[in-house]
């Protein structure tokens, strides 16, 4: 009883209860009006909680990572470069742009010309202050072919950067009204001098201060005294814990070795969820699994074959047998509503094995194996997904069979090679950033060869559209295109499903962009 | 010269021999693996343009020879090279990872050696009757669990159900060496259940070996206590093939951990070996494997030695 | 011949296993590959031991894992006894630099700690039961030319041995008339240990990703599919754990008796 109100009165504290919902459901379980209403008071407006050592539990840490913020891969390096550095914009949990050390954007009205006001008084932990020439710095190493950054594709685009005073100018090749979102890219943290001494110097102007990296192991950081933002950053210390193993990473979430932890495996989410002490977190992102074909190799350069799989696929078993009923279903188009400009209209394919048997006679196809391509890495339960679809479509008749392909090596000799397999995408902040990517006819990961004058027309159109509601009709159009003629098949959006002390944490947000509230959990949350 | 010491010159010799033609296979054999080291290190956001620089600053390009020899080179003078993944010294990463290895690696011993031996021993002065049976089939079902089986009912049994360890087992430097040992318990205690069984059989059968031979009769028509029997006189003659298991066991403590390591986030040497066979990171796989190498030849010298210098009629040449 | 309770134990449960392995695909009630319920249900009359993570039958996976399993161990322990008793057989026989060479080569083998040497080569060979069995096999070839050595170090002294060599038989006939039938009773013993470690190292591989490819699954990969459930009092990881162990224990107690009885032929042990 105590724990359930206790439970009770966090959601009112997180904000994800309203005072009548919450006096309602208190009053019901025994507890006097006016005390439950005292009770949401106080929790509505409890305080953040300074000091404490926050541990924190995570997947996605190697033995072979970096602080190099350029070579940033996986969750572990992402979460502690968010902690020591600090980029110069970031995302809102609502889609908008967070300003951190640019301060205010504005841009030319063609929107190839943008201007950012860089805050003062901001510093690195070494002590020097955060200037226009650091960041421009930052971004010229960016797109240094030798730095290998994960940001390339991104900072490439800029044709021309000057940094006068405390403005920096960014000059476009191409127009885009998209570029703040770009520059929120995790890759881009903002290091004294661009990081061109040392790029694993670990020196930042974030709201904790490096103290100790161990690759593969642990991040030790402390509390920057001087960090100017008074909202972020309210544990003394943080550690950041590398816990690849699920059993043990949730064993120490239960057995509170650590306060938070991410990938909760969609297995025991809900077993999980009613255990003593834990709160399960579920985000809708924008990450989704895929099965993708070569538009432009037989036999999938047959439009009516493509078809015949898209309608052949089992989209809800997949969701709740894949990914434990944790995601949404796609759509074979790669945004759903969580990106803005979203059209929620287009009517959700399912599935029909009479019109997929329909459109594979149609197709002409010899009724040879059609052979999908999976591993084990390509996504987290790749192999059921592609097992599951195999069987659906059969059902359907069509002849696919599944050939399981070694992870290693899956990303050079199978993805982009093989005309069929499995794979997955992370998401981008925005539309224009997702399509330009792996949409447009020229994009170096193109991974389904799709080549669509009219659809790469309307990107650069949209892309320099500054009319909101001509942009969304536009982006609607380009999802018509790719749904029912792109190579793709899209069956599920998956969840960021992260797990959290109830009553320890204070200040979790569902948060959309990435997994671990965007990869600041850790300095945006406190203990209680 | 005493053959004593001929005989552990010998060995000793041989063993570095052995060590050096092990360093040329690992190098060799690791170098002839297929495969694109740029490729695996880059992943799916791979751009030709990236995976080029990346191999023209890993150096691919000399010879295998040449490199097998600038490698050894530097083995000698301690300079492992650099991993080709993150830039870190391999030397300096192996260091603290080794320590952690060997430190998990002598909890367990000291506490499975001493204990194999005396369950050994008791299931000898008892073969046949329940003592013996009882210590036979529990050891047996230890033995017949994979690792990682064991090490999860630990964790579910030890973390969950009985909140007593930790289920990760890290441990940094500046840990006092009691917290240190609080965080290795479990690892600790699935180590001892999978290298006990081994350990206690053959004790128990090379005392029962022992046991037929005349002296031991000479003893027992002298009236002694079987217990006393066994430690003084069967014991230290049937300590060869004991110890020659206890060094596998050791050297298994030391290099076969891995699924352990993995399991309980352990920051040794497996895990950081597993990571780096994934990104195929080979100048770590190398340097790992010649240290693993080099422990399994250096503890079965060890062995040799010790049964040589315990064996008494080396010891006492006529 | 009296058998004892515990071997004739053994001896009944490595029937049921062998059996079972055998006629897997006539016994499975359900297809192993495929969803027939939700996620983890409890044992029931439909599902006699429930359902795995994705819906399939447990029995089912059960006992087609059984078959993989104890197909890849067995392939792999002929393969590694074939392998190592002739190496050994011929090193005894033939002494002098054959002998140096093919032990030191041993030697080398073994110092590299087989793990790490399967993982190395699991993780850049394609990933299918015939690579698998054969690098098990081979990696394990090294313990059994070690026993093997030994055993026939002794026979090969043997007068018959001498008489054979001196009638001018050639090494393959002194291998395969006079030592083979002779040092079999203690190899066949240390083939029931090698047996299990062969079942417990693809356990070990199919942990670490490396082993048998889903949607078959041996033992071991079957507990690491299910082990999440392990902390929530789902069976589930519980089953193929415990066929593990029942089958070593089996097995193992088949051999010791085998060991017991054949002590007194045995040469040295090595």
């Amino acid at each position: 009883m105590t724990e359930k109100l206790d439970w009770m009165v966090a959601r009112a504290r997180q904000g994800k209860m309203t005072r009548r919902e919450f006096v309602g459901r208190t009053t019901a379980m025994g507890v006097s009006a006016a005390l439950a209403s005292a009770l949401y008071t106080k929790a509505a407006h409890a305080e953040v909680k300074k000091g404490g050592t926050m541990r924190v539990g995570l997947a996605g840490g190697e033995s072979t990572n970096t602080l190099d913020p350029a070579l940033a891969a996986s969750v572990v390096p992402q979460v502690g470069n968010a902690s020591w550095g600090e980029q110069l914009v970031d995302m809102n949990p609502d889609g908008t742009i967070d300003f951190r050390i640019g301060e205010e954007v504005s841009s030319s009205p063609d929107s190839k010309v943008w201007t950012f006001k860089i805050r003062q008084g901001v510093t690195f932990s070494d002590g020097k202050p955060v200037t226009a020439e650091d960041v421009l710095a930052t971004f010229k190493r960016h797109t240094d072919e030798n730095a290998q950054s994960g940001a390339l594709g991104i900072v490439k685009g800029i044709s021309d950067m000057k940094a006068e005073g405390d403005k920096l100018t960014l000059t476009l090749d191409q127009p885009s009204a998209d570029l703040p979102y770009l520059l929120t890219d995790y890759h881009l943290i903002i290091q004294p001098g661009g990081g061109y001494d040392n790029p694993n110097a670990g020196v930042g102007a974030g709201p904790y201060i490096l103290e100790t990296f161990e690759p593969g192991v642990r991040y030790v950081l402390k509390k920057n005294p001087n960090y100017w933002d008074d909202s972020i950053g309210h544990a003394d210390s943080i550690e950041i814990l590398s816990i690849n193993d699920n059993t043990a990473r949730t064993a120490a979430l239960q057995s509170g070795q650590v306060h938070m932890m991410n990938r909760i495996d969609p297995k025991i989410a809900q077993l999980l969820a009613n255990a003593p002490g834990v709160e399960v977190r579920r985000a809708v992102g924008r990450g989704h699994y895929v099965f993708i074909m070569h538009v432009d190799k037989a036999p999938f350069d047959n439009n009516d074959l493509r078809m015949a799989l898209k309608l052949a696929v089992k989209r809800e078993e997949m969701v709740e047998k894949v990914l434990g009923g944790l995601g949404s279903v796609g759509n074979d188009f790669p945004i759903n509503a969580a990106y803005p400009l979203f059209d929620d209209t287009i009517p959700q394919r399912e599935y029909d094995a009479a019109a997929a048997k329909a459109a594979y006679d149609k197709s002409g196809h010899d009724g040879s194996p059609i052979i999908l391509r999976t591993a084990p890495g390509a996504f987290p339960g790749a192999v059921d997904a592609a097992n599951l679809f195999a069987a659906s479509a059969q059902a359907a008749g069509i002849p696919l069979q599944i050939q399981l392909e070694p992870d290693d090596g899956y990303w050079s000799n199978v993805w982009n090679v093989q005309p069929f397999c499995a794979s997955y995408w992370g998401g981008r902040p925005t539309q224009d950033t997702m399509y330009s990517t792996a949409y447009l006819s020229t994009a170096e990961w193109n991974d389904t060869k799709f080549n669509n004058a009219k659809f790469d027309e309307l990107l650069l159109a949209a892309r320099a559209e500054l009319d909101e509601t001509k942009r969304k009709a536009d982006y609607s159009a380009m999802a018509h295109i790719v749904r029912d003629e792109g190579g793709l098949i899209l069956p599920m959006f998956n969840e960021f499903v992260a797990g959290i002390r109830a009553n320890e944490i204070g200040g979790w947000i569902d948060d959309p962009n990435a997994e671990m509230m965007n990869y600041r959990a850790p300095s945006k949350c406190w203990l209680v | 010269m005493h053959p004593i010491v001929k005989l552990l010159v010998q060995r000793i010799a041989l063993g570095l021999v052995l060590l050096l033609a092990v360093s040329a296979v690992i190098f060799l054999g690791v170098e002839a693996l297929p495969g694109d080291t740029a490729q695996a290190i880059l992943g799916q956001s791979a751009t030709p343009q990236a995976l080029e620089n990346l191999r023209a600053q890993m150096g691919l390009d000399q010879p295998a020879l040449t490199r097998y020899f600038n490698w050894l080179g530097g083995v000698m003078t301690g300079d492992l090279g650099k991993a080709l993944t993150n830039g870190v010294d391999i030397s300096q990463a192996i260091g603290q990872r080794l320590g952690n290895t060997l430190f998990l690696a002598g909890c367990a011993a000291v506490i499975a050696v001493p204990l194999a031996l005396i369950l050994g021993a008791v299931a000898a002065r008892y073969a046949g009757r329940w003592p013996d049976k009882v210590i036979s089939a529990v050891t047996l079902t230890t033995i017949s669990l994979p690792e990682f089986v064991a090490a999860y009912f630990v964790i579910y049994l030890l973390t969950i159900l009985f909140p007593v360890f930790q289920p990760v087992a890290m441990v940094f430097p500046g840990m006092s060496f009691w917290a240190k040992l609080q965080a290795v318990a479990l690892p600790v205690i699935v180590l001892v259940m999978v290298v006990l069984a081994h350990m206690m059989r053959m004790t128990r059968a090379a005392i029962l070996n022992v046991m037929q031979s005349a002296y031991i009769e000479t003893a027992e028509l002298k009236g002694l206590s079987p217990m006393t029997i066994i430690w003084k006189h069967a014991f230290p003659n049937a300590i060869a093939p004991v110890i020659s298991v206890v060094a596998i066991n050791l050297a298994y403590l030391v290099v076969g951990v891995v699924v352990v390591e993995v399991v309980f986030s352990y920051n040794a040497l497996g895990q950081y070996l597993v990571d780096h066979v994934t990104k195929r990171d080979l100048p770590v796989v190398q340097a790992v494997g010649l240290i693993f190498a080099a422990v399994y030849i250096g503890l079965n010298i060890i062995a040799d030695v010790t049964a040589i210098i315990a064996n008494p009629r080396l010891r006492h040449p006529k | 011949m009296r058998i004892p309770p515990s071997a004739l134990i053994g001896l009944i449960l490595t029937g049921v296993f062998i059996f079972s392995a055998i006629f897997a695909d006539l016994l499975m009630p359900y297809a192993y590959d495929l969803p027939v319920g939700t996620q983890w249900e409890g044992p029931s009359a439909t599902h006699w031991l429930g359902t795995d993570t994705i819906g399939r039958d447990i029995l089912s996976r059960l006992i087609k894992g059984g078959q993989i399993t104890i197909f890849v161990a067995l392939a792999a322990s002929i393969l590694s006894f074939a392998m190592g008793s002739f190496f050994g057989f011929l090193a005894a026989v033939s002494g002098g630099w054959t002998d140096q060479i093919l032990s030191r080569v041993c030697d080398l083998m073994m110092a590299i700690p087989s793990l790490i040497v399967a993982l190395v080569l699991l993780s850049v060979l394609p990933l299918n039961l015939t690579v698998l069995i054969l690098v098990m096999g081979v990696l394990d070839s090294t313990r059994v030319f070690r026993l093997a050595r030994a055993v026939a170090m002794d026979i090969a002294v043997m007068e018959y041995v001498e008489a054979a060599k001196l009638r001018g038989e050639k090494w393959g006939w002194v291998i395969f008339r006079e030592i083979l039938p002779n040092a079999l009773s203690p190899l066949v013993a240390e083939f029931g240990l090698r047996f299990i470690f062969a079942v417990l190292f693809i356990s070990t591989l199919s942990f670490l990703g490396l082993g048998v490819q889903p949607p078959l699954a041996d033992w071991g990969g079957m507990v690491k599919e299910n082990k999440d459930g392990l902390s929530w009092g789902i069976s589930a990881a519980l089953v193929p754990a415990l066929a593990i162990a029942l089958l070593a224990i089996s097995v193992n107690l088949v051999a010791d008796w085998v060991l017991s009885r054949t002590s007194s032929l045995k040469g040295g042990r090595g």
